[in-house]
């Protein structure tokens, strides 16, 4: 459909100044942490930093323990999400490939603990936790988050598409159950793995009510954690706080740059966030 | 050749018994880790709200004291209430800012990804991030609204101290972090209408606005109902934008219901009463999404 100019010229225009509308807040932070101290707080505020500064990305590091919140934000990631992949690519499977009592009750039960949000159910969470002495331990931020029924449903959904036929002539080949998961299953779901990949970075990253929930130590902080502590405090130290903001979105701003296909294609097949 | 066959059936009966046990294998890990971090503890939570417990005293039951209690608890009802004025606004304002930016970008048009990816950007940003962004542009003595709206000659706003710009900063914030994802389903939904039946508009001479009044809408529906329920529910669970952004304040102004569980839970210790009001929580969202059945199946096209 070929677009009239008038047309064109109204589409670009909206789009444009919506798009700068979402820009902006971005970029003022960026270039706010780029400022000096004195330049941070001077009204009117400058737009430019002069002279340019990463004096408070150091600074959060060096000062701020922000390395360590860091390391710890990148570690429940990653272990997490590995975790996820492993074991909701199994329940997927299983879902969608056998036969067995019970298994239209558990698929309900998964799909309809959706409803249930993590936010009304955190003080009984917090004393599972504690009861099982995993309260401010890593484990409890890696562990439980990993078993999201997002996660299955979407597996089972693209698991569902493959022929039987495979999986018989693997058995008759005298293949066990655990070498179908692994050789045949795992490969042929990687691009459905990669999208639940990046959602779980996005949504492990980004978490900040189960580190409130599960961790009290400042040493096992995770970032979102760490930044949630910065600003309760009364005098807030905006420098740093602007950098370790900026630091803590690069990760993220990467995975999407790099993955951004899917990432289209995943969000219209599952549309979620949690 | 007998030998043989009895020697395949064995083999047929182990692995018969093999496909038996496999599926709860695999399933397993899954269902352990859920069970004890998401059953048991939604059970848990609908067995406090019925006890008096603080976390470290013997519960005492209490049968629907608790219940009677919130029905009596005016903060609640005004903290229930703040945050549905909230979703009423937040839900509305998204969804036209999605769909407005989706029928824009679902053309033909260039650097279609690129806008794409700035409006959908935010969604990635944790909750704390957005907060602290927004903070500092509302904020008062450093920030650059303020400094703006001196530039075309109006008094400066105190976005964070004034009740009113306070809420009005929060819904701004969740617009803006909000809107790219449903922008995303949008575009689904919009992809999914066939061109015929634009083309057989145009034949007949209706042109923009009456197409999408006509045609565009009606046909979007079902993702009209999907991106209302998602974004209200979200609405419901609001909690740690604010956290970061205003902190529930100025006073209680931006304590929505999340927050004031989790204040009497974990600040003032009544796991009991905290736990009925996330049941009731439960039940309001619960009867959303019940709705949403409802009317998906009444809407199915």
């Amino acid at each position: 459909m070929e677009l009239r100019p008038l047309t064109k010229i109204a589409i670009y225009s909206l789009l444009s100044a919506a798009a700068l509308f979402w820009l902006l807040p971005v970029l003022w932070v960026v270039i706010s942490a780029l400022k000096t101290n004195s330049d941070l707080y001077s009204y009117p505020p400058k737009l430019w930093p002069q002279p340019v500064t990463f004096e408070h990305f150091k600074e959060a590091f060096s000062k701020g323990d922000f390395g360590l919140y860091f390391k710890n934000s990148t570690i429940v990631t990653l272990t997490s999400t590995l975790l996820l992949l492993l074991i909701n690519s199994m329940a997927g499977f299983a879902l969608a490939k056998y036969r067995f009592r019970g298994s239209s009750i558990i698929l309900i039960g998964f799909i309809s603990t959706l409803m249930i949000p993590i936010e009304v159910i955190m003080i009984p969470i917090f004393k599972v936790l504690s009861a099982l002495g995993m309260y401010n331990s890593m484990l409890a931020i890696i562990i439980p988050p990993a078993a999201t029924p997002t996660g299955v449903f979407l597996m089972r959904q693209y698991l569902l598409t493959v022929p039987d036929e495979l999986l018989e002539a693997a058995r008759m080949d005298g293949a066990g159950e655990w070498k179908i998961y692994w050789s045949i299953i795992l490969p042929i779901a990687k691009p459905i793995l990669a999208v639940l990949a990046i959602f779980s970075f996005m949504w492990r990253w980004d978490d900040f009510l189960w580190p409130l929930i599960a961790i009290s130590d400042p040493a096992k902080y995770t970032i979102q954690l760490a930044l949630s502590n910065f600003i309760g405090e009364y005098s807030v130290d905006w420098g740093s706080l602007l950098a370790m903001s900026v630091i803590t979105m690069i990760p993220v701003l990467v995975v999407f740059i790099v993955f951004q296909r899917y990432f289209v294609s995943g969000m219209i097949t599952s549309g979620m966030k949690g | 050749m007998s030998g043989g066959q009895s020697l395949n059936r064995k083999k047929q009966t182990g692995q018969t018994r093999k496909l038996a046990i496999a599926p709860y294998l695999f399933i397993l890990p899954n269902l352990l880790i859920f069970g004890v971090f998401i059953v048991i503890p939604s059970l848990l939570g609908l067995f406090y709200s019925f006890h008096v417990y603080d976390g470290l005293n013997p519960m005492k039951f209490n049968g629907l004291g608790n219940y009677i209690k919130i029905i009596g608890d005016k903060e609640f009802w005004t903290t229930i209430g703040r945050t549905g004025l909230y979703a009423a606004i937040v839900v509305p304002l998204i969804y036209a800012v999605a769909l407005g930016i989706a029928t824009l970008l679902a053309r033909e048009i260039k650097m279609r990804g690129l806008f794409r990816a700035i409006f959908y950007w935010p969604t990635m940003i944790s909750f704390i991030i957005v907060g602290l962004t927004w903070k500092w542009i509302f904020g008062d003595s450093f920030g650059i609204l303020n400094h703006m709206l001196t530039l075309i000659g109006v008094e400066p706003v105190g976005f964070l101290t004034s009740p009113f710009w306070a809420n009005a900063a929060v819904i701004i914030a969740t617009v803006w972090s909000r809107a790219g994802f449903f922008m995303v389903i949008f575009i689904a939904g919009l992809q999914a209408i066939p061109t015929d039946y634009y083309e057989a508009a145009r034949l007949d001479g209706a042109t923009g606005i009456k197409v999408f009044r006509h045609i565009t809408l009606p046909l979007l529906k079902p993702t009209s109902l999907l991106v209302f329920m998602l974004s209200l529910i979200d609405a419901f669970k609001a909690f740690p934008l604010m956290f970061a952004l205003t902190g529930g304040g100025p006073g209680k102004e931006t304590t929505y219901i999340v927050q004031y569980i989790y204040e009497i839970g974990f600040t003032k210790q009544e796991l009991g009463l905290a736990s009925a009001m996330s049941v009731m929580l439960f039940v309001i969202i619960g009867g959303f999404s019940a709705l949403q059945f409802r009317m998906s199946k009444g809407g199915a096209v």
